[in-house]
């Protein structure tokens, strides 16, 4: 149905990405990390927060040193830990597609959860006193961060920030999708950031879904999350507009659907997330077989694993493909991990690669399958699904292929 | 892109909008906060939810309810929230929790109810919908590109109705922070949008684009895009509200594009200055058209003609989002 | 503390931490099962109540066999203050 040998009108292409996160601060980086089976979780060290010992996939970078590699002189601006994140990762990706000074009607879907947080975070005490500068007020919401990477790349139209918690940049992915679709833009800059902050950290503390010493995902001795910080951006564009030469593969298929079911927890059968898969392979017009490789949310708690796996099983039947979740690399990094994870997905459809899932020790009793364990680097692989699952029963699956 | 259907729209607003009212005539006595007139919930929520929903929760899923209802129970394909601050309030109770606690025997509620897609997860979970659901969260201009996102769904076979909503509630914290103080306010507009006329008399989204800090020919561009020469307007609403800095960007719109025979109206000294006050424009310029008049308190300059068929919403946040709007009669 | 007043104090502290507002303390069965039925609690409120014997008794309980014990019903709960004081 969508399968692009001959691009046509319908057809997304990518045709550049950008990654920062625990990992690194590149799309290279990032695959030798994965290359290496080498985790980002650590202790907290830059985030001032007594929940420091609980290991964070946290951007070993102060905002400092973030702002010197992006080369901006502050002078008397300010920028929040999640703009400059989120630069860092649309700057790479739209250097990535670059197209010469051929003029592209570009927009610009960012998505955030935690938006101004760490700022407000740090100067709380002016904040909440009244006393704070006004200058830096627009600095607080969820829109600061999109705006900084609009002012930085001139875009001017149809810019929006998606918040819909943990599958937020899935689904801007999504609706940049559409706006190409519809011929609103040519190309439009995709994904999201999030800084690590006190705010989410308690928050998840308080649920009482933080691992206290890593995620181990789809294991049986699974204890919760491990959250990080980062930011993914792709540049979506049509058949119409790419250069073949920056085409590094399609967004073929895609699902946003909700669990209706509870206000964070999802169902214990998985029938949201089976849904959400359903949706995207009828999308795409694949059948359950034609999926390589599944980059699971796979975030370490108890209900999440066993709903995914479920649902993993449902819509999968007795062909299970590899799955693994690469949290245990990254961390959980909520706003950013629908357009993280679609980079992952991204890299091991280009270099024919699995990454496995980190920690894993004893597969779950509920589940047939477990989890990738080994790296393989000759997995011929056609089309990837990615799962991001939120808070307020938000799912989102994504079908990446190669061009 | 085809165009959208206004099907029924459901508003908690300053005004007595909640039933249907939009003669916008509530006395608000020059106060400098403008508060939402609220309505009786219990029957629009189930009590396990009326009991850890927060006000903007309320808020949003009365709202909600009543638009179906005023829809005749018809049930949407998909639930589109834009929301500038989101759920405000329980995101300083919880931010300040941690701050006394010391990081420590925190409520977990705070938290829940602190994420910014709650209110259309919960509409979602209240009319047991369980297909598209996304929250927009840009500040000015969070109402407009949803329901950008909404047109875009409904030119897609699976997608006939579309209930879509702007959602903000007063928040203190934010208004002490704020530089310059227009009339501050709140509400939460929904509408439920279909593909096809519900018949006679409907009024239809044509257009709705959003911008960021554009070129100042940026409404001219978008009519000629739209092929709507600005002479066609019948009339124009403007989001006006009394800061001379914010209202002078309006005027040179006026000067400059808006045709002279045009009507203007103004709406945010009926429901006061907030990020999704475009849902109570749009809201109120779909019953206009339905009524074939704007109500007497809206009205900046009535228009020569009296026709009322083309209307444009021009709506901006601080200078920086600016969104318009076509609206058509039948 | 005497049971019935402990029952009574649970009552009023769970009034206000599950914000039961509609609810009056008579209104609440100290032996009817505090979820899905009875209340219709859910699992944020479980947290809730592990949170409140925290707080209001210095009691934290890790273990989730034993929190679904102490958790049954308001009686349960008072039983396990009790057997907790005595012990200290």
């Amino acid at each position: 149905m969508n399968d692009c040998q001959l691009p046509t009108e319908d057809c997304l292409l990518i045709t550049g990405v950008g990654i920062i996160s625990a990992l690194g601060r590149s799309v290279k980086e990032t695959l030798d990390a994965l290359r290496k089976q080498q985790s980002g979780l650590s202790p907290v060290t830059i985030l001032d927060t007594k929940l420091k010992h609980i290991p964070a996939g946290e951007v070993k970078y102060s905002d400092e040193e973030l702002l010197d590699q992006l080369g901006i002189s502050t002078g008397r601006d300010a920028y929040t830990r999640t703009a400059l994140l989120g630069l860092a990762a649309a700057e790479e990706a739209m250097r990535m597609s670059q197209s010469g000074g051929d003029k592209k009607r570009i927009s610009l879907v960012s998505s955030t959860t935690t938006g101004g947080m760490r700022f407000h975070e740090k100067n709380a005490r002016e904040i909440f006193s009244g006393t704070i500068d006004r200058k830096y007020i627009s600095l607080l919401d969820c829109a600061d961060a999109a705006q900084q990477i609009a002012q930085r790349f001139g875009i001017t139209e149809n810019i929006t920030t998606v918040s819909t918690a943990c599958s937020s940049s899935a689904n801007a992915i999504i609706v940049g999708a559409r706006m190409i679709k519809n011929g609103l833009a040519d190309k439009v800059l995709v994904g999201g950031t999030d800084a690590l902050t006190r705010f989410a950290l308690n928050g998840f503390n308080s649920l009482e879904i933080l691992s206290p010493d890593g995620c181990r995902p789809f294991d049986a001795r699974r204890n919760g999350v491990s959250l990080g910080e980062g930011a993914a951006y792709l540049v979506l564009e049509s058949a119409a507009t790419a250069r073949p030469e920056r085409i590094l593969c399609r967004l073929s298929g895609y699902a946003n659907t909700n669990e209706a079911y509870h206000q964070t927890a999802s169902s214990p059968g998985g029938e949201g997330a089976a849904h959400s898969i359903r949706q995207a392979l009828a999308s795409a017009g694949l059948r359950p077989e034609d999926i390589d490789y599944i980059n699971a949310h796979g975030t370490g708690t108890q209900i999440n694993d066993l709903s995914e796996g479920r649902a993993i099983e449902t819509v999968f039947g007795h062909h299970i493909p590899p799955v693994s979740s690469t949290k245990g690399y990254t961390g959980h990094t909520l706003a950013a991990a629908g357009a993280a994870e679609a980079v992952i997905s991204i890299l091991a459809l280009q270099h024919s690669m699995l990454f496995p899932n980190l920690r894993f020790t004893a597969p779950m009793p509920e589940l047939s399958f477990t989890p990738q364990t080994t790296l393989e680097e000759n997995a011929p692989l056609r089309h990837v699904l990615s799962n991001s699952f939120g808070f307020g029963g938000s799912n989102a699956s994504l079908i990446f292929s190669r061009p | 892109m085809m165009p959208a259907y206004i099907i029924s729209t459901g508003l908690i607003s300053p005004q007595r909008t909640f039933e249907n009212d939009f003669s916008c005539d509530a006395d608000t006595g020059g106060a400098p906060i403008l508060t939402a007139v609220e309505p009786d919930y219990r029957g629009l929520l189930h009590p396990v939810q009326l009991r850890r929903s927060s006000r903007i929760l309320k808020l949003g899923i009365g709202a909600a309810q009543r638009c179906i209802h005023n829809a005749g129970g018809r049930q949407p394909d998909a639930i589109i929230v834009g929301t500038g601050l989101a759920c405000v309030n329980d995101l300083e109770t919880f931010m300040k929790s941690i701050e006394e606690s010391g990081e420590q025997g925190l409520s977990a509620i705070p938290f829940i109810n602190s994420s910014h897609n709650t209110v259309a997860a919960q509409v979602a979970r209240t009319l047991q919908i369980q297909t598209y659901n996304n929250t927009h969260c840009h500040r000015g201009a969070s109402f407009e590109n949803a329901l950008l996102d909404t047109l875009m769904l409904l030119q897609e076979e699976e997608y006939k109705h579309v209930l879509v909503g702007g959602i903000d509630e007063f928040s203190m914290h934010y208004y002490r922070l704020l530089e310059e103080k227009p009339v501050a306010g709140e509400g939460a507009g929904f509408f439920l949008l279909s593909d096809t006329p519900p018949g006679n008399n409907s009024v239809k989204i044509s257009a709705v684009k959003t911008f960021y800090r554009p070129p100042e020919d940026f409404i001219a561009r978008f009519l000629e895009e739209q092929q709507l020469p600005a002479h066609q307007l019948d009339a124009v609403v403007l989001g006006i509200n009394g800061l001379p800095a914010d209202d002078a960007v309006y005027r040179r719109q006026i000067d400059t594009f808006f045709p002279p025979h045009a009507l203007l109206a103004a709406y945010k000294h009926l429901c006061g200055e907030y990020r999704t006050a475009g849902a109570f424009a749009l809201a109120l310029a779909t019953h206009a058209l339905w009524a074939g008049a704007f109500p007497a308190p809206s009205v900046l300059r009535p228009g020569a003609s009296g026709k009322l068929q083309k209307v444009l919403l021009y709506n901006h946040y601080q200078n920086c989002n600016h969104s318009l709007v076509v609206l058509e009669g039948g | 503390m005497e049971k019935t007043a402990l029952v009574e104090q649970l009552k009023a502290q769970i009034i206000e931490a599950l914000l039961l507002e509609d609810l009056t303390p008579n209104d609440i069965d100290p032996a009817a099962p505090l979820f899905v039925e009875g209340l219709g609690l859910d699992s944020i409120d479980a947290l809730e109540l592990i949170l409140l014997l925290e707080k209001h008794y210095g009691i934290r309980v890790e273990d989730p066999k034993e929190r679904r014990e102490i958790l049954q019903s308001i009686n349960t709960m008072a039983d396990y203050i009790l057997k907790h004081e005595t012990e200290v």
